[in-house]
C-alpha cells in the first residue's frame, strides 16, 4: 500500500475544494435555506405532526441527505474527470498505485467534503428548526456511509462520463428524482399501499428512513435494514471501481 | 544484468484494430542514453507509454529494473519518471505543490530539499508559487520535467522532450540531460529529429510503423551506414557524371558518394585522368537523416 500516494491525492483533492470554497460552501447552504424557509417556515406551519414531530423538524434529515448525495456524487465524479479532461490522468496510470489509493485518495477526499457540509447544513437547519438526535451514533454512521458510498457512485460516475454533459446527467436525472420521491419530504407511510411497495426498490429510501430513524426514533423501514441496503451498495461501488481498475475499462487503451 | 530495461515480443494492437507495435524487442543498457528515432505515428509514444503503464501491451513483456511491469508493477514504476508528450498539467495548482503531489504519488516522503534542488535545475525555483496555467509553453515543459524528476527515478522517459520548445530550454534540457546520466540515470527520448538523436543519444534505435528497425551505438551505427560526400566544384562543365557520382542540373558541381573510410586522392586522380577540371572540392559527411531514409526506404521495399 503506498500511504504517500493516498496522502497526495487526498491533499490535492482538499486543495481544490478549499480553492473554491466560498461556491462550495455558499451553493448548498443557501438551497437548503430556501427549503427550510420554504417547507419548513412557510408551509411546514400549515402541515400537521408526522409521527409526532413537526414539519420542520420532520424534513432535516431528508434535506442532509438530499445534499449529501448529491455534493458526494457531484464531488467525487467531478475529482476524477478533471484529470481525464485535462489529460493529467497520465501520471496516475504511470504511478506505484493501484484501485486501493486511488479510492481511498479521491473517495476519501469526496467523502470528507460531504462530511463537512452535512455538518454545516445541520448547523444551518439548526437556525431554522430546534431538532432533536435520538440517536447521534446512528446518526453519524449514516453519514459516514452514505458519504463515503455515494462518493463512490460518483466516482464510478466520473470514469464513466466522456463528456461534461454525462457528468451531469445522472445527478439530475436519476439522483434528483430519487431523492425526492424517496420520502425526504413526506413518510412514505403517507402513499397509497400499491406505491408503498414500490418506492421500496429505490435505495435512497433507506438512506433517508435510516437517517430519520436516527433522528427521531421513527423510519419508514427498520434501521437494521436501512444500514445493510447503504452498506451492500457500497460493496457494490467498491467492487464495480475494482473490475473497472482490473480491466482498464475507459482508463486505459 | 546490464539491461535496465527489457522488452520481449511486445506487440500493440489499438481497440480500433491499428497495430501500432509489431514484435518489438529491445535491451536498454543501465545508464546509456536512448534515442528512439522515428516518424510521426511510428509507435513511439505507444512503447513508452506501455512501460510506463499507461497503454496495455496486446502482448509480448517488459522487465523494468528487474521487475515485470504488469505482475510486479509497483516495484517497476517507482523507478520510472516519464515526460509525456502533451502539455498536460493541472491550471490551478502551484509549481511547488504539483512537483510535490507527483512525489507523493510515487510513493516517496516529502523531501523539500530534493524538490528545490530540482526546481532550480529547470530555472523554476522562482515560479515556484505560481499558479500553473500562468507560464509559457516553455516552463510548463519544465514542470512536467520537475514532476517526473521529483521522486528521483531511475529511468527516465522523455516524449519529444523538445517539441515546441525554445533553444535556451533545449539546451538547459540537454544539460539537465547529460547531468542525470553522469549520475547514473538512464534516459530514454522520442524524436522525429535526426539532430537531437545525434547530439544526444549513446545509442539510436530506428522506429517506423511500430517495428524497430535496428538499435546501434551512435557511432558504429554513422559507420555502418555513414557515407561520405566529394563534392567537387567544376571549373569547366562536364556532359555526364561518372557511375558514382550525380551532377547538379547545372553541369558545374559534381557529387561522388563513397564509403567512410576510403580516400579521396584515388578518386580525385580518376577525375584528373578523365581530363576534368577541377576548379575546387570538399568532403560532406552525410547525416543520420540520409542514413534514416535509407534504412526506412530499405526495409519498405524488402
Ligand atoms: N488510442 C489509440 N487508438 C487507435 N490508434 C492509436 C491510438 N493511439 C495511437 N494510435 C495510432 O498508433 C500509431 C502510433 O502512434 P504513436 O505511438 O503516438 O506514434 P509516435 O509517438 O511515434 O508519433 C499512430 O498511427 C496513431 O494514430
Ligand atoms: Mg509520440
Amino acid at each position: 500500500m503506498n500511504v504517500y500516494a493516498i496522502k497526495a491525492i487526498y491533499r490535492f483533492e482538499m486543495a481544490r475544494t478549499f480553492r473554491t470554497l466560498t461556491q462550495s460552501i455558499a451553493s448548498p447552504v443557501l438551497s437548503t435555506s430556501l427549503y427550510f424557509i420554504v417547507f419548513g417556515s412557510a408551509i411546514g406551519g400549515r402541515m400537521g405532526a408526522i409521527d409526532g414531530v413537526s414539519y420542520g423538524a420532520f424534513i432535516v434529515p431528508g434535506l442532509v441527505m438530499l445534499s449529501l448525495l448529491s455534493e458526494s456524487i457531484s464531488n467525487a465524479s467531478f475529482g476524477i474527470y478533471l484529470p481525464k479532461w485535462s489529460g493529467t490522468i497520465y501520471e496516475l496510470h504511470s504511478a506505484p498505485v493501484g484501485p486501493a489509493e486511488v479510492i481511498l485518495g479521491y473517495v476519501g477526499a469526496a467523502a470528507s467534503k460531504s462530511l463537512m457540509l452535512g455538518a454545516l447544513i445541520l448547523v444551518t437547519a439548526r437556525v431554522f428548526v430546534p431538532y432533536q438526535v435520538e440517536h447521534p451514533v446512528w446518526m453519524v454512521l449514516f453519514l459516514v456511509l452514505t458519504s463515503t458510498t455515494f462518493s463512490m457512485f460518483g466516482f464510478i460516475i466520473g470514469l464513466w462520463a466522456d463528456s461534461f454533459q454525462k457528468l451531469q446527467t445522472i445527478p439530475l436525472m436519476v439522483v434528483t428524482p430519487l431523492t425526492f420521491l424517496g420520502g425526504a419530504f413526506y413518510s412514505i407511510k403517507m402513499l397509497p399501499p400499491f406505491w408503498q411497495k414500490v418506492t421500496l426498490v429505490n435505495p435512497v429510501v433507506y438512506l433517508i428512513s435510516g437517517m430519520r430513524w436516527a433522528f427521531t426514533g421513527t423510519g419508514d423501514v427498520d434501521v437494521v435494514v436501512s444500514a445493510g441496503a447503504t452498506f451492500g451498495f457500497l460493496i457494490i461501488c467498491g467492487a464495480v471501481i475494482t473490475y473497472i481498475f482490473k480491466t482498464g475499462w475507459r482508463l486505459k487503451t | 544484468m546490464s539491461a535496465i530495461v527489457s522488452i520481449k515480443g511486445l506487440n500493440k494492437t489499438y481497440a480500433s484494430g491499428f497495430v501500432a507495435l509489431k514484435s518489438v524487442d529491445l535491451e536498454i543498457k543501465r545508464g546509456e542514453i536512448l534515442a528512439l528515432l522515428g516518424p510521426n505515428g511510428a509507435g513511439k509514444t505507444t512503447l513508452i507509454n506501455i512501460v510506463c503503464g499507461i497503454v496495455k501491451p496486446t502482448s509480448g513483456t517488459v522487465i523494468a529494473d528487474g521487475h515485470d511491469i504488469q505482475r510486479d508493477y509497483r516495484r517497476a514504476r517507482e523507478a520510472i519518471g516519464l515526460v509525456p508528450q502533451e502539455l498536460s498539467t493541472d491550471a490551478f495548482e502551484t509549481v511547488a505543490a504539483t512537483v510535490r503531489f507527483s512525489r507523493g504519488l510515487f510513493g516517496k516522503k516529502r523531501d523539500d530539499a530534493h524538490v528545490e534542488k530540482v526546481l532550480k535545475a529547470l530555472t523554476l525555483w522562482d515560479k515556484r508559487d505560481n499558479k500553473i496555467m500562468t507560464l509559457s509553453g516553455g516552463m510548463k515543459r519544465r514542470v512536467l520535467i520537475a514532476k517526473a524528476l521529483s521522486h528521483e527515478p531511475t529511468i527516465l522517459f522523455l516524449d519529444e522532450p523538445t517539441a515546441g520548445v525554445d533553444v535556451e530550454l533545449r539546451h538547459d534540457m540537454w544539460k539537465m540531460v547529460r547531468g542525470l546520466r553522469e549520475s547514473g540515470v538512464t534516459v530514454i527520448l522520442t524524436t522525429h529529429y535526426i539532430e537531437e538523436a545525434q547530439e544526444m543519444a549513446d545509442r539510436i534505435g530506428v522506429i517506423n510503423k511500430g517495428e524497430l528497425l535496428l538499435v546501434e551505438e551512435k557511432a558504429a551505427l554513422m559507420k555502418k551506414l555513414g557515407k561520405r560526400k566529394l563534392i567537387v566544384e567544376l571549373a569547366e562543365p562536364i556532359a555526364e557524371a561518372p557511375a558514382n557520382g550525380t551532377l547538379s542540373n547545372d553541369k558545374k558541381t559534381l557529387t561522388l558518394t563513397f564509403d567512410a573510410g576510403t580516400t579521396v586522392g584515388p578518386m580525385l586522380g580518376e577525375l584528373n585522368r578523365a581530363g576534368v577540371q577541377i576548379a575546387d572540392v570538399r568532403t560532406e559527411e552525410t547525416s543520420l537523416e540520409d542514413i534514416f531514409v535509407g534504412l526506412v526506404h530499405g526495409k519498405e521495399a524488402a
